[in-house]
């Protein structure tokens, strides 16, 4: 691609900004320490609740607030309560939460389906939004679909005659 | 909207939250982004992002109900609401890093509250929903300016605090070299921003041919498609009198494209906290003693970069999620005195009921789609 050089002058609001001081550890922080006492600081009101809410083993009790989204529940949450007796810094907290994330999807659908919901997966992956803008490669990849499936059937059903 | 699973979400009669916290507001949203980062969710790449969740930390919205310690909120104000859950009292609120409070998110340490990302950024239910719980409702929500546009507003809430510190963090000297990696809204803000600490030359690399043009035109920048180029790092060093860029900002994070082993290893097979072939091309493009600059967002495992070229180059690296708070008052300024237009960037205005189309638009790059926003329906009546 053919490069256009820019003539910085010309650039709205060039420079209002630059300082010479910041090269290279321009203080994000406003320094004060303060971490070397530790838990110091005055905390807000500790936030109460009935819902379970996992937390971290780096840190000692739970944060003044903190989400009541979706609280572990099911094998998912067992797995996601196992998942937060190791820290942050090992596999055996991360990859347990992965896992159950997708045995959560599995129950989700079958939390829909009791409630007798049937989720229209078609419409949650925004397939119509694909059919408006890209409708050629949707379809492609529909044939392709049903290609390897027509085929997977056609050879395991040959394979069982 | 109700995260269902990789891929699919939902719109869902979800229960009105309530205030739990006495310094919690309830406020009814007029506005919320999808944000690049909210694809990693979309895409089951965020460890904790669990089914039933409402996503959204890119939000404007009129408060509704106050809890009893909020005294600088009230009923009514129209507000933005920056994407982090900050106390305003941890050491380090106190030190202005907002981005890193420390009582906010029970789950992990290494991370602050983040509005709707995942139980490992807090588990709060997000904002692009009717209505939405904000903690700590006197310390980082903001009353938008009188004639302030709400689009310009919203967009204050992320994207432009986050460019605008890719832009910082880097360091940028009067007449440095900048390349950005990733010509995404976050990209292409920091891109703009790069001008504003006197960058002498802004260089913007992505494969998305209709991200670039906007990118050229609006930062404005030098564009470039990796697709069309053979090796980035080489094509760097030339393209820089074989010195390498001053500054290297990585504005893509987790989901980049360009590396096939990365890909797989990071996109496919979830081996690694992302595809972090951005970053490897930065630390290699960079000149040595320059600085590396991350806002793209990685997940929490390891990741494969070329760290030893950090140390034989002498590198700076810089990284965070951006610091909203702190960050609020200058950049308002920006846009009203015209030097920055977010609301530019707004490509595509959604009803919030088609929530799926949108995150299908914006995560597959349809309809030349920079950057969607939900409306709600009381928004739109």
């Amino acid at each position: 691609m053919e490069k256009r050089l820019i003539d910085p002058s010309q650039v709205k609001g060039w420079g209002i900004d630059a300082d010479p001081k910041n090269d290279p550890t321009y203080p994000m922080k406003a320094r004060n320490n303060g971490e070397h006492k530790g838990y110091s600081w005055q905390r807000p009101t500790q936030q109460r609740g009935d819902v379970e809410v996992l937390h971290s083993n780096e840190r000692p009790h739970l944060t003044a607030v903190f989400g009541t989204s979706t609280p572990p529940r099911g094998l998912s949450g067992l797995l996601r309560r196992f998942a937060f007796r190791y820290s942050e810094s090992s596999y055996g907290h991360w990859l347990p939460l992965m896992a159950a994330d997708r045995i959560g999807v599995a129950e989700g659908y079958v939390e829909d389906l009791a409630r007798g919901h049937i989720p229209n997966v078609f419409a949650e992956r925004g397939w119509a939004a694909e059919w408006k803008y890209n409708r050629g490669s949707l379809l492609l990849r529909i044939g392709v679909g049903v290609a390897v499936i027509s085929a997977a059937v056609a050879y395991l059903s040959s394979d069982t005659d | 909207m109700n995260y269902r699973g990789p891929l699919r979400v939902r719109i869902d009669e979800k229960p009105m939250p309530e205030i739990l916290h006495p310094q919690d507001a309830i406020v009814r949203v007029t506005r919320s982004c999808i944000c690049g980062s909210d694809l990693h969710l979309y895409n089951g790449s965020v460890p904790d992002t669990r089914p039933g969740m409402t996503f959204g930390h890119e939000f404007t919205g009129i408060v509704e109900q106050i809890g009893g310690e909020v005294q600088k909120l009230k009923v009514g104000d129209h507000v933005l609401v920056p994407f982090n859950i900050a106390c305003g009292k941890c050491v380090f609120c106190q030190q202005e890093l907002y981005g890193n409070c420390h009582e906010s998110n029970s789950e992990a340490t290494a991370v602050g509250a983040i509005y709707g990302y995942s139980h490992t950024a807090g588990g709060y239910d997000g904002g692009q929903a009717e209505y939405v719980r904000v903690p700590y409702a006197d310390v980082s929500p903001t009353v938008i300016p009188d004639g302030m546009d709400p689009d310009d507003a919203v967009m204050l809430t992320d994207v432009v605090p986050t460019g605008y510190q890719a832009a910082e963090m880097a360091g940028i000297q009067p007449g440095d070299t900048v390349c950005v990696f990733g010509a995404g809204p976050v990209g292409i803000m920091a891109a703009r921003c790069a001008w504003l600490f006197g960058a002498g030359r802004v260089i913007v690399i992505d494969c998305v041919q209709y991200r670039l043009e906007f990118a050229r035109n609006y930062a404005p920048a030098e564009v470039y498609n990796f697709k069309e180029l053979d090796d980035v790092v080489l094509f760097m060093k030339k393209t820089t009198d074989w010195m390498g860029a001053d500054v290297c900002i990585d504005a893509v994070g987790a989901e980049a494209a360009g590396n096939a082993m990365q890909s797989l290893l990071g996109r496919k097979l979830l081996m690694q906290g992302g595809s972090a072939t951005a970053l490897h091309w930065a630390i290699n493009s960079v000149k040595k003693g320059g600085i590396i600059s991350i806002v793209g967002v990685y997940g929490p495992i390891d990741t494969l970069v070329p760290i030893g070229n950090v140390l034989n180059k002498g590198l700076t690296i810089r990284a965070n999620q951006a610091s909203v708070k702190r960050l609020l008052p200058r950049l308002i300024e920006h846009v009203q005195s015209g030097v920055l237009n977010p609301k530019a960037l707004i490509t595509h205005r959604v009803p919030l009921e088609y929530v799926s189309d949108a995150y299908r638009i914006f995560s597959a790059k349809l309809d030349n789609c920079i950057k969607p926003v939900l409306l709600p329906p009381s928004v739109r009546s």
